[in-house]
């Protein structure tokens, strides 16, 4: 019996500290990991003196939990890192728009939501990564050739499990249609140098090591690798290049990590001054560098990491649309036998 | 209109239902008909998902039924070089989150790995449905094992040298007659394996092996159709409905209730014999526990100082904190309900002693949001009725506390001990309650000062495993958690996720020996209560 009667008190205990509630606060519900932005949210409270409560989990499963939580939802900002997903949480009726001439001026226009329900924060690129001793840049092009029978048994992929491949498809769709895209899908997976695992730090090492002469990868990996301290992975990376996709056309496939300020936010005002704090200059600075992804601000300095990789032309197609493509690019993907 | 202990029965019916609702909320979309993605899914990866999740449960099944039972007997049954050792270090496995082992062996047999570059010949590919299902069987067969080897050491001797005096050899001994008596035990040990095979999803999802608990995700969160996947968790349901339901009818058939008594001496083998099994038996221990922790503490070393950092212990505290309150509740009510049904078996008591257990057999972030969807209608509910009265209203009482955490990891993880005092209860006599009622005894008292006392090994087993198992579970605490608050697991797995397996290996050695010391201290209380503790005060 005492045992019990410890266990209860010990819940009260947590029921009231977990009820603690604070003046001035914003809170977050945030899909990029804790270490990529707790930084930033700390700088955020001592220059502001907001207090910055984070939840951090997968998108889809705090997106379901603010619709649960409805009226009584707590969730000021929900950060996600990529576009499909604020747009399911707008089409959920979980975003509320926000006017903010800052954002508007600081976020380019086919990285936000045109009714400003949500905003891009960090630009990452899809690309093609290859081992320059056994594939020349000027036999690459673009994505639509990865179908090209010469890279047969030639490419690594990731599962098509992955959002930025239902993304790239999406937008691949997008551009060429349904029909040329499914035949784009079986032409790559018949190219496949073997059946898609692991993440895609996993291509970048199975090209190293010859399983394959290209692979699809989104270039923070690569940053990631080359600029972190694990001297394995840093020989690794220096044995691959990056290739610019689609530079003579409409350029390469991006997505975002991105923001917006929840329907429901007990506190909106708060929620805007934090994400227009996420779009300044030196928050611009150290919210891509950290994750090795490129500024939404084209007047902000990428590292030299970034810079070796050269300039590229970016497929400016309204992210909206990877988001109302992704259950047809799940789809055409299934049939197209992608694991 | 009804009588007392029926009155009862409904409660417990409702407390019962209660504990399910999470998965009911999920497996209830059949009713709305089939979705309209189902045509599709069926028409190009179903066939594929089925028959994955199928093989993956043969594979770990077969495997972990060979190397549990085996060891199981192994040291209960023989004296040799290094037992006592064993009888625990076979348990440390348990410790260690499938995803993690997947993501250390991966990077252990790497083209670039120290152990590659030692070896003449390339490495296979673990990354491959039979690499999982050798993953899986690596972390799981300590249900197995435990299960088995506390039915072995509480089986009596009499039975063993019964048959041993009518003639039977050593293998008709095992197969006979205690093989058959510990199969409650076994088999209990076995669900809880199948169960977590079918819902595992980080293993599976990293080596690219398309199943059912993959699949649910990528039809709800990539087609956004949550009802579809929901369904496709009532397959998985249905599945284990099928199984649990199977074993019952063919446990009853056979019952065996054998009044504990003296336990069988464990037998000396021979030198080279005894080095031997003891060789066989450690090399699951070095595949499963040893060789990972160890490439753990190599990527660690350079980041140590982690340790120091503030927020470290803060994510320890949590993690135990919420591993203690679940095997608490988790123990608490499946002891309730499965002594509940002993005392009057019943259609309701044996329906809530059924449902309650379901949580373990849909993948983590379905049951994590299925409890979202409970308690937060919970709330809404408790803070419209104070407002409808005047009074302030509390807010998130339960959705938004580490209550949901501790609510979803008991839902959760309930089966463990439902399963093991379930197979505990069976092999004590009927005759044993008969006699203690007919001495006066009330219900209470009895449960008290006869069931408890001999319940006592698969109480601490069920406790343990409870603790170790919430200690790894990883989504219900990422989905679920309060603002600011952490845990290991979720440390790990953030970083591991983000392929910075690196970062990621101080926090998962922690969770591996965190769960080391209660591994230790559970092997103690195995060991048989009438070898060592001498009926004290009973």
């Amino acid at each position: 019996m005492r045992r019990l009667s410890v266990l209860f008190s010990l819940m009260a205990a947590l029921v009231v500290t977990g009820c603690s509630s604070q003046s001035e606060a914003v809170n977050v519900y945030s899909a990029r990991k804790e270490a990529l932005i707790k930084p930033l949210l700390d700088r955020f409270t001592s220059e502001t003196g907001i207090t910055v409560n984070l939840i951090t989990g997968s998108a889809d499963a705090l997106v379901e939990r603010m619709k649960a939580e409805g009226e009584h939802s707590p969730a000021d900002v929900l950060i996600t890192t990529d576009a499909g997903r604020l747009y399911r949480a707008q089409q959920e009726g979980q975003l509320a728009t926000t006017e903010s001439d800052t954002l508007a001026e600081q976020v380019p226009e086919a990285l936000r939501d045109p009714e400003g329900h949500w905003y891009g924060l960090s630009v990452r690129a899809r690309v093609v990564v290859y081992a320059p001793d056994r594939v020349a840049p000027s036999e690459l092009s673009t994505y639509e050739a990865l179908a090209d029978e010469k890279w047969d048994d030639r490419i690594c992929i990731r599962s098509s499990d992955n959002i930025y491949n239902q993304s790239l498809t999406a937008s691949l769709i997008a551009h060429n249609g349904e029909a040329d895209t499914e035949q784009w899908a079986e032409g790559l997976v018949s190219n496949m140098a073997r059946d898609p695992v692991g993440g895609d730090r996993d291509q970048i090492k199975a090209l190293a090591a010859g399983e394959c002469d290209i692979a699809v990868v989104n270039t923070y990996y690569l940053g990631m690798m080359q600029g972190g301290d694990d001297a394995d992975a840093r020989e690794i990376a220096e044995q691959v290049a990056v290739f610019w996709p689609n530079q003579d056309g409409r350029g390469a496939h991006i997505n975002i990590s991105g923001a917006g300020v929840a329907t429901n936010a007990p506190n909106p005002d708060n929620a805007r001054q934090l994400i227009e704090f996420l779009v300044n200059d030196e928050s611009q600075q150290w919210y891509a560098e950290t994750n090795y992804e490129y500024p939404v601000r084209a007047d902000v300095p990428v590292s030299d990491l970034l810079q070796e990789w050269g300039e590229f032309k970016q497929d400016d197609l309204p992210l909206i649309k990877l988001g109302e493509l992704n259950a047809d690019a799940v789809k055409l993907m299934d049939r197209a036998g992608w694991k | 209109m009804f009588s007392l202990p029926a009155l009862r029965s409904l409660v417990l019916l409702l407390l019962a239902l209660a504990l399910a609702t999470p998965v009911l909320v999920v497996a209830g979309s059949w009713l709305a008909g089939a979705s309209p993605n189902w045509g599709h899914l069926s028409s190009t990866v179903l066939p594929s998902y089925l028959r994955h999740s199928l093989f993956l449960a043969l594979f770990t099944g077969t495997g972990t039924l060979l190397i549990g039972v085996a060891a199981a007997w192994a040291v209960s049954r023989f004296r040799f070089p290094g037992r006592r050792v064993l009888e625990w270090a076979l348990l440390l496995p348990l410790a260690c989150p499938a995803y993690l082992i997947a993501y250390t062996w991966t990077g252990m047999l790497a083209s670039e790995g120290a152990l590659q570059q030692a070896l003449p010949l390339p490495l296979p590919d673990i990354r491959s449905p039979a690499g999982a299902g050798l993953m899986l069987t690596l972390v799981l067969y300590p249900y197995v094992y435990l299960m088995t080897r506390a039915a072995f050491v509480s089986q009596s001797a009499v039975a063993l040298e019964v048959a041993r005096t009518l003639g039977a050899g050593p293998w008709r001994r095992f197969f006979r007659v205690a093989l058959p008596l510990a199969r409650p035990a076994i088999i209990a040990g076995l669900a809880l394996v199948l169960m977590e095979t079918l819902a595992d999803y980080g293993t599976v999802a990293y080596f690219g092996v398309p199943t059912l608990s993959t699949g649910i995700y990528r039809t709800w969160f990539g087609l956004g159709d949550a009802m579809a996947a929901a369904q496709l968790a009532g397959v998985l349901l249905l599945a284990m409905v099928v199984l649990l339901t199977l074993e019952r009818r063919a446990r009853k058939e056979r019952r065996i209730s054998v009044a504990s008594a003296r336990a069988a001496a464990p037998l000396p083998l021979g030198r080279g014999p005894g080095l031997l099994l003891a060789a066989a038996l450690w090399l699951p221990v070095l595949l499963g526990f040893i060789l990972p922790a160890l490439q753990l503490l190599v990527w660690s070393l350079p980041r140590w100082r982690d340790l120091a950092e503030p927020g470290f212990l803060g994510l320890l505290g949590t993690s135990l904190l919420i591993a203690l309150c679940t095997a608490l509740a988790a123990t608490g009510l499946g002891l309730l309900l499965i002594w509940a049904r002993r005392l009057r078996g019943d259609r309701p008591r044996r329906l809530a002693a059924g449902l309650a257990g379901f949580g373990y057999a849909v993948p983590g972030t379905v049951l994590a949001v299925g409890v979202v969807l409970v308690l937060a209608s919970l709330d809404r509910g408790l803070n419209n009725l104070l407002a409808s009265v005047g009074l302030p209203e509390p807010g998130l009482l339960f959705s938004g506390t580490l209550f949901a955490v501790v609510f979803a990891c008991t839902v959760r993880f309930l089966t463990i001990p439902i399963q093991g005092l379930d197979a505990g209860l069976q092999n004590l006599s009927p005759n044993l309650d008969n006699a203690a009622r007919s001495l006066g005894t009330a219900s209470l008292p009895m449960l008290r000062r006869v069931h408890l006392p001999l319940l006592r090994v698969p109480l601490a087993t069920s406790a343990l495993l409870v603790f170790v198992d919430t200690l790894k579970e990883l989504p219900a605490a990422l989905v679920l958690r309060p603002f600011n608050t952490n845990t290991l697991a979720v440390r790990a797995f953030e970083l591991a996720s983000d392929e910075r397996l690196a970062d990621a290996a101080l926090p998962a050695l922690t969770i591996l020996l965190a769960g080391v010391a209660p591994v230790i201290l559970l092997t103690r209380s195995i060991r048989n209560p009438h070898q060592e503790s001498p009926h004290a005060d009973h």
